[in-house]
């Protein structure tokens, strides 16, 4: 009840941003919990190379949800900072999927050892989406054209790009090891993107805590000439969110192609970026810009893993899924419009008001 | 031809004050006769034949029709990118109705224009009144759609219905243009019914944006939404229309897609909404509102496919040389809009 309380005065709702991706995931916990209880055991099994390795929906949505959260770091960056969001990560994510695996089986495509280190290929790949990355920032802070169109171009582009990148072969990686960052480290049983995510993680969180960088997106996101009056630049701000938003990108183009040690371009990452910008949203982040709370964002990205995996289980296909979601989205930005929180808080102020006119009157 | 090239004439005055909408105009003109004509003289080949024209319209009749929807949206200061999977969700739709039902081409027409209505309420009620990003709104839309569609028939199929084939193969000649082929024999130049169409709703699309007073409204509240409300326009029922009219236009121009394939698929038309914004963008609306033309859209949308044609034409047979150059398009447009803005800016301050 006090919790409750404190989430409809429109001052809490800032305070306890937390409150809605942990309501959405308790919420789909006990939906989950009244269906099926089965949905949460978890067994030790034996992977394909006899490796143990637990098994469940938990851990699925632990897996597959790191992904989605360390992409949500980077966009709530983004949205902070600009007030629009990155439709072009999953466009990104193949390109950078495709150099990973262009560098490392060469120009035919199969060869038998990898051509470099697979750390060599990957910081390769991390420069190549800061560059795609620094290109939508351009657009956005310089042209000052809407982040979201600006990054269409992307969008559409992004995953012809990956394909050339490769002249449209299906390179396929035969070394074991690259497998390792999309499945599990042998004698670890827990999988392996969950510990990626962890570290990438940590590291923006000593990032913001050790550094003005958040301070400096926010500031810029609430008010780009006030921010720019004190000193600020608002577009290195902005093209440094897009920046950073690639280094991410690339990571989950690692762990994406590591999964399968090999790519394809079409459906690779394949609306992603709907399910990052619903982790932002879920997060209880203002599309419009401003502030942010990461951790809210992370955990709304578990949240979306959790709702689809939700949806697999009860035999959902992946090309209807977009559908239902779609639907939790316009949900979303109805209860977080600002003319329909208004009318809310209005509403719990009368509620507060009565309630401190009966303890006068007692 | 005569028409577009004594356009272009008006290049000399551009010095002379041009509004942003007639430069912008001109700039998509120019280019557009300069890469067709381009096309004709270094690649000659089938370009120097009307049919190759006649084939872009065929082709893109329903991205006409979409890109004047997608336009009078963005000049209302709105965007809607659900218009491609708003195709796809019309075409499983009607293709199961004709194919299932057995029903008429009649109340298919109606499904397809419905489907657009329901689609405009919704979005432009959110937008509007609710005050949501039209992107975020129109993005959900576009994947309720495609998930909408792929729940309804998750394959595709053709059509069978014999009295929608006779309709999709209607060929309108024109007698007076053609050209002779290889054994000689004239081959007159023919359009589909999409194209007839696809122009009358631009036609008309034109005549609302420039001699009614919703067009004008339309063109108040993307400039500038708060003298706008000051003139005493409702600027919210303004808003809320031109999403209606964009997802109406939407339904339709996906009746055309149907028409012009002939088979229903959730993944039809995808990116179709990219197409449809860069035609537009192309054609010289701006992306803040405000700004843009019917006809720019128009001649847009025929650059755009001049240069797909131009760029398979020219050997680039690998499918990704088309995304990419779109995209490059488009890039360079932007850059060209946001230029444009910037130097209005400075004016205005001095």
């Amino acid at each position: 009840m006090n919790n409750e309380k404190k989430v409809f005065s429109l001052s809490g709702l800032l305070h306890h941003q937390l409150f809605i991706p942990v309501t959405a995931l308790v919420l789909l916990a006990v939906f989950n919990l009244i269906m099926d209880p089965s949905f949460f055991s978890i067994q030790m099994g034996l992977n394909s190379e006899g490796n143990h390795i637990l098994q469940g929906y938990l851990i699925t949505i632990l897996d597959y949800g790191s992904e989605l959260a360390i992409l949500a770091i980077g966009m709530t960056l983004v949205t902070a900072a600009s007030g629009g969001q990155d439709i072009s990560v999953g466009a990104t994510v193949a390109i950078a999927g495709s150099v990973i695996l262009r560098l490392l089986c060469g120009a035919s495509a199969r060869e038998p050892e990898l051509q470099m280190p697979i750390i060599l290929a990957f910081l390769i790949a991390v420069a190549v989406s800061m560059v795609f990355g620094a290109f939508n920032g351009t657009l956005v802070a310089v042209f000052r054209i809407q982040p979201m169109v600006a990054t269409l171009i992307m969008y559409t582009a992004g995953r012809s790009i990956a394909a050339w990148i490769n002249h449209n072969q299906l390179p396929i990686v035969t070394d074991k090891s690259y497998s390792l960052f999309g499945t599990i480290i042998p004698g670890i049983p827990i999988p392996t993107p969950f510990f990626i995510a962890a570290l990438c993680v940590t590291a923006i969180m000593l990032v913001l805590r050790f550094s003005t960088l958040g301070l400096y997106v926010q500031s810029v996101g609430i008010n780009e000439k006030a921010a720019k009056l004190n000193g600020i630049n608002p577009v290195a701000v902005k093209i440094l969110t897009f920046v950073i938003l690639g280094m991410c990108v690339a990571v989950v183009g690692l762990i994406k192609t590591s999964r399968l040690c090999t790519i394809n371009y079409s459906v690779i990452a394949k609306d992603i970026e709907m399910d990052a910008i619903l982790a932002v949203a879920l997060g209880g982040n203002a599309l419009s810009g401003g502030k942010f709370n990461m951790w809210a964002s992370v955990l709304g990205a578990y949240a979306i893993q959790f709702l689809t995996t939700t949806l697999y289980k009860y035999q959902v296909s992946s090309d209807a899924l977009p559908a239902y979601k779609a639907v939790v989205v316009i949900l979303l930005v109805i209860f977080s419009a600002p003319s329909v929180r208004e009318k809310m808080a209005a509403i719990s102020q009368r509620r507060e008001a009565r309630k401190n006119a009966g303890k006068e009157a007692a | 031809m005569f028409k577009k090239e004594s356009k272009t004439g008006a290049v000399t005055n551009k010095k002379s004050g041009l509004s942003d909408t007639n430069a912008l105009l001109v700039i998509t003109l120019v280019i557009f006769v300069l890469m067709y004509t381009g096309a004709i003289t270094i690649l000659g080949g089938q370009f120097t034949k009307w049919q190759t024209f006649f084939n872009i319209l065929n082709g893109n009749a329903y991205l006409i029709i979409l890109a004047c929807g997608m336009s009078i949206v963005m000049i209302c200061g709105g965007i809607d990118i659900s218009l491609g999977g708003l195709t796809g969700l019309v075409t499983v739709a009607c293709a199961v109705y004709l194919d299932e039902k057995g029903g008429s081409i009649l109340v298919s027409v109606g499904i397809a224009i419905c489907i657009g209505l329901a689609f405009g309420i919704v979005q432009g009620f959110l937008v509007a009144y609710l005050d949501i990003q039209p992107f975020i709104v129109s993005l959900a839309g576009m994947f309720f759609a495609r998930g909408l569609a792929h729940i309804i028939r998750s394959a595709p199929f053709n059509v069978a219905s014999e009295t929608f084939n006779s309709l999709k193969e209607t060929r309108i000649y024109i007698s007076f243009l053609g050209s002779v082929n290889k054994k000689g024999v004239f081959v007159p130049a023919y359009i589909e019914i999409g194209v007839i169409i696809a122009i009358c709703v631009a036609a008309l699309m034109f005549m609302m944006m420039k001699w009614t007073r919703l067009g004008r409204n339309f063109y108040a509240v993307g400039g500038n939404r708060h003298s706008a409300l000051m003139l005493g326009i409702n600027v919210k029922r303004t808003k809320f229309l031109s999403h209606i009219i964009c997802s109406l236009l939407g339904g339709l121009g996906a009746y055309v897609y149907f028409l012009h394939i002939g088979s229903g698929s959730g993944s039809n038309a995808s990116g179709a909404e990219m197409d449809a914004i860069a035609s537009s963008i192309i054609g010289g609306v701006m992306l803040t509102g405000g700004v843009g033309n019917i006809m720019g859209t128009f001649f847009g949308v025929l650059s755009l496919a001049t240069i797909k044609s131009i760029v398979s034409a020219a050997g680039f047979n690998d499918p990704w040389w088309t995304n990419i150059t779109v995209a490059i398009m488009l890039c360079f447009f932007l850059v060209i809009q946001s230029v444009v803005m910037a130097r209005k800016k400075k004016a205005a301050k001095k």
